[in-house]
């Protein structure tokens, strides 16, 4: 009885929170666009019994999904969202990990330093944070600022409104979530398999990338998941810092559900969202669940 | 034709192949190692004894490049090795904790150090293949460290750092979790390698019994200071103070106060008992403060008063019974407790003596060992 309790109120919870919307998005997506509050149709109403069920039913079609796939906006959206999410899951990386390492390399007693400077600007709104970004990037912002100030250029750069600009936002972001799982596996990290590598004939660089690097992949791994899984939906930084030009899904679903108030479609995007989505976090899970095993 | 004993650290024309020069390692202001001064020479087998936290480790991790001395020099074949890092000494180390790659299978592990040689494919695996057989590993090849036993563990390890056949090698405790059979088997593969190779060992155990059986000479250690190194049989019967003698098998140490004569010496040891005997060639002054350290086997027990000058009379208060051998407690009226043994050629059953029989105890004039500290 206990562990059914156990096993059930997780179930709950995702039945409730993730479930349940879910299958209202999906139900949306099926729908047609309509001039109403809420501006779609049908409309489920219970209290008509089975034979309203079976019209409702009747009523839904893939007409969204067909939509989807004849406009490639739509695609070319999907697509560019998966290339600014990998490149900036990368970027992240190289400059995540070598932080990381650092940090696990500094003294114990300044590691809890570190990581509190690692999470402070989570104190801050994301927004807000976002927003001083545009008066860093812009044309007569900071940055352009400094660098005419020391001669380093002559023009001010045209980074805003760019995607340069969103890479920036989307690494800056992120970073955190690339950072900690790596130090969490470097900090682990036994000091004297090291030694090991180098008395069997190993320099530091090549002990590096025979022990070091292999054994923090667990983290290197999930950190990529949790930049990559939410960069790829990303609509607040594509809005304000990459303008116009930037092509993201997560702007387009915006634009879909505010700008159209096309529910419908708006639904359909978020539902092949998912699906694109779904593939990458079940081998997240999979790597977690690896590690917890590896971990007995 | 007399064999030629192997004892290079008599021949003063030998070089040895470590020197250590009045090294001192600190940690902070804790000193692990105090200047200590040392030569292992080449093909020995040099065993570390010492209790825990006495500075072995400390000691072989300077050799293997991973401590520098906080003063004095280390010498490899003469050359100061200071500057060399460890990945470029001819050195190879077994950690006291193993330090298996836990993402390489126990092969992978093994063939870790010949792989950054860039040796032959082939080459590597027969090299392989033979370290596995020779540690029992066979079997386990493609299992990755966490699957295996702590022995087995210990194997892989020991394996991995035979691998490279290297000029040093340093094991720290290198069979404490094997069963008693596989380490004695073990022992002798080593012993083996080493008339084979010519490889010098450097060896830390907590096993006395190891030590005797596999060291050319032992070094017994206490608080980061060498207290004496000579070949097992020299310590073992001629320990150079209490704490050798006590820390090396069983022993039986009386205080007393000496008066010498020529090398014979009295020890006046308590009220009303007659002196006991000893030979020593130290000058030691009148009623100096000395110590007598006498084995247990060396001690006979007898019903009978015996014809000896050393003989005291007790009770039998305790027996220890270890299969072939007994030890016996005695109680003696000034209540020193005595450990004498002897060896059970008889069963059990037939036994001489039983709890609570007076008996005699005596030793020769030379069994008793002289310490002035
Ligand atoms: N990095 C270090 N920092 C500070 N103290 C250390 C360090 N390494 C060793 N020590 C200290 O030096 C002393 C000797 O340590 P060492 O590891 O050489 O002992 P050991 O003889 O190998 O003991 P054991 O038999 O338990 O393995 C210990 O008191 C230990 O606490
Ligand atoms: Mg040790």
């Amino acid at each position: 009885m206990r562990r059914l309790i156990l096993i059930l109120v997780p179930y709950l919870w995702l039945l409730a929170l993730f479930l349940v919307p879910f299958l209202i998005v999906v139900k949306i997506s099926l729908s047609d666009v309509a001039l109403a509050r809420p501006p779609y149709f049908p409309q489920l109403d219970l209290s008509g019994g089975w034979a309203a069920i079976r019209d409702f039913v009747a009523e839904l079609d893939f007409e969204n999904f067909a939509f989807l796939a004849s406009d490639d906006l739509y695609w070319k959206a999907y697509l560019s969202s998966l290339r600014i999410a990998l490149i900036s899951t990368l970027l992240t990386l190289l400059i995540g990990f070598p932080v990381a390492y650092g940090m696990a390399s500094a003294r114990p007693e300044w590691r809890p330093t570190l990581m509190m400077l690692v999470i402070l600007p989570f104190w801050t709104s994301f927004l807000i944070r976002v927003y001083s970004w545009m008066g860093i990037l812009s044309q007569n912002g900071l940055l352009n600022t400094f660098l005419l100030w020391t001669g380093v250029i002559s023009e001010p750069l045209t980074i805003m409104n760019t995607e340069i600009a969103v890479y920036i936002g989307i690494v800056y972001t992120y970073l955190p979530f690339m950072i900690l799982p790596i130090y969490a596996t470097l900090e682990k990290l036994d000091g004297s398999l090291l030694e090991a590598a180098e008395d069997l004939g190993c320099s530091r660089t090549s002990a590096f990338w025979l022990v070091t690097v292999p054994l923090s992949k667990p983290g290197i791994i999930a950190g990529c998941f949790l930049v990559f899984i939410p960069a790829i939906g990303e609509f607040v930084i594509p809005s304000l810092l990459g303008g116009s030009d930037t092509l993201m899904i997560g702007k387009v679903l915006w634009e879909e559900f505010f700008n159209n108030r096309d529910w419908p479609v708006a639904s359909a995007v978020a539902v092949v969202l998912l699906a694109i989505l779904i593939i990458p976090i079940v081998l997240f899970q999979r790597n977690e669940q690896k590690n917890r095993e590896a971990g007995q | 034709m007399p064999q030629t004993v192997f004892a290079p650290w008599e021949d003063p024309d030998e070089k040895p192949l470590i020197r250590f020069q009045n090294v001192t390692k600190k940690f902070g202001d804790f000193t692990a190692i105090q200047s200590i001064d040392l030569d292992i020479y080449t093909r020995e087998f040099f065993a570390l004894l010492g209790p825990s936290g006495c500075g072995k480790t400390t000691l072989m991790r300077m050799l293997a490049g991973f401590e520098t001395p906080t003063t004095g020099k280390i010498l490899l074949g003469g050359e100061d090795i200071a500057a060399t890092p460890p990945n470029k000494r001819p050195v190879n180390m077994m950690f006291q904790s193993y330090a298996l790659f836990p993402h390489l299978s126990v092969w992978e592990n093994v063939a870790f150090g010949l792989k950054r040689e860039g040796r032959e494919k082939d080459e590597i695996a027969t090299r392989v293949a033979d370290m596995m057989r020779l540690t029992r590993l066979d079997k386990f090849a493609r299992r990755k460290p966490h699957q295996l036993s702590g022995g087995q563990r210990q194997r892989v390890a020991l394996a991995r750092s035979l691998a490279k056949a290297p000029k040093l090698l340093l094991l720290d405790e290198p069979l404490g979790a094997l069963d008693k059979k596989l380490r004695e088997e073990t022992q002798f593969e080593l012993m083996d390698i080493q008339e084979k190779t010519g490889t010098t060992f450097v060896i830390v155990t907590h096993d006395q019994e190891e030590a005797m059986t596999v060291a050319s000479r032992v070094a017994v250690m206490d608080e980061g200071q060498l207290v004496q190194v000579a070949t097992p049989d020299r310590i073992y019967e001629y320990p150079n103070s209490v704490y050798v003698a006590d820390f090396i098998g069983d022993v039986n140490i009386i205080e007393g106060a000496a008066s010498q004569s020529g090398d014979k010496v009295l020890v006046t040891w308590a009220e009303g008992a007659s002196p006991l005997v000893a030979t020593s060639t130290a000058m030691l002054t009148k009623d100096q403060h000395c110590y007598l350290a006498i084995r247990p086997e060396k001690i006979t027990i007898t019903a009978e008063e015996p014809e000896t000058t050393n003989k005291v009379h007790g009770e039998i208060i305790d027996i220890g019974y270890l299969g072939n051998i007994s030890t016996y407690h005695v109680k003696l009226p000034t209540g020193h407790m005595v450990k004498a043994q002897s060896t059970n050629t008889r069963r059990l059953s037939r036994r001489n003596f039983t709890w609570e029989d007076k008996v005699w105890l005596s030793w020769s004039d030379t069994a008793a060992v002289l310490l002035e500290r």
